[in-house]
């Protein structure tokens, strides 16, 4: 059981909301994070790397804050067997490759600006992601 | 100070990512756990993110050029293809085992060893179709 925390998660939506226009409105960059790791991994050490980094740096860097701020660092519990992870994260790196994105870049940022790749992106994994954790809690682990 | 500025919103999306739940993959696979210990909360993630960005691009984009940079960088493709459906499906697979999404990953990678598992295999998953792509243009070059 996790606890349903409407407004915390509302309150990290926003947050999350206004990091992506903002990322638009200084760099003209889509906050897709599959995106930017996938160029930090493979363009040259330039520029257009900098900033990736520099943005990946900072959400790495995230907890820290929270630590400043709460005084605890955040907890997160890890469900899934290490292989599940392997598997899942091996999958989760060629769907969102072929897909062209992930929960930030089709999720929020796609369907804000209305795109309908965007939005077939979103509902397709949405679906996907429900199926599987319902075969693998209800029918093949139960 | 592009650098600087990077660095500044990605703490800020990560603060958000971790004081939404999305970095907790018990949160997050509870929330496609309908049928069982189903906690809806991500659904008010998605609805505060989605609210700001929509109103927030729409001012951003009434203006010439981005703060620091030459103009907006955005996707020109519209085709909704096998690569975009398939890809997408089989990101939710990888999603529902393992509880992260990439963007709920990065924020918790310095908190444990599973996300740092979880994100070697991700890497290995973005080279492995990249590699992929790139012999497919390659065996295919009449097309091209």
């Amino acid at each position: 059981m996790t606890d349903f925390t409407p407004l915390m998660s509302f309150l990290g939506g926003t947050l999350i909301g206004i990091a992506t226009v903002a990322l638009m409105a200084v760099l003209g960059r889509i906050a897709g994070i599959n995106g930017i790791a996938s160029g930090f991994l493979t363009t040259q050490l330039n520029q257009d790397w900098a900033w990736r980094a520099a943005f990946l740096a900072g959400m790495v860097a995230s907890p820290l804050i929270m630590l400043g701020v709460t005084g605890q660092l955040p907890e997160i519990t890890v469900p899934s067997s290490p292989l599940l992870l392997v598997v899942g994260g091996f999958l989760t790196g060629i769907g969102t490759t072929y897909g062209s994105g992930c929960t930030s870049g089709h999720g929020v940022c796609g369907i804000s600006r209305l795109s309908a790749r965007s939005i077939v992106a979103t509902v397709t994994f949405v679906i996907t992601a429900g199926v599987t954790v319902y075969l693998t809690r209800h029918v093949f682990g139960g | 100070m592009k650098l600087l500025s990077a660095f500044a919103i990605g703490l800020l999306f990560g603060c958000g990512i971790l004081i939404s739940g999305m970095g907790d993959p018990a949160k997050v696979l509870n929330f496609f756990d309908v049928a069982g210990t189903w906690d809806p909360s991500l659904a008010f993630v998605m609805g505060g993110a989605l609210l700001v960005t929509a109103i927030g691009y729409r001012l951003v984009f009434r203006m010439h050029t981005p703060l620091l940079a030459q103009g907006f960088t955005l996707p020109t493709t519209t085709d909704l293809d096998a690569k975009l459906i398939g890809g997408s499906a089989v990101f939710g697979i990888g999603w529902g085992l393992s509880g992260f999404c990439p963007g709920g990953l990065v924020p918790v990678l310095g908190l444990g060893m599973e996300p740092v598992l979880t994100a070697g295999a991700i890497v290995a998953g973005i080279l492995t179709a990249r590699w992929m792509i790139t012999l497919g243009h390659r065996q295919q070059p009449a097309k091209a």
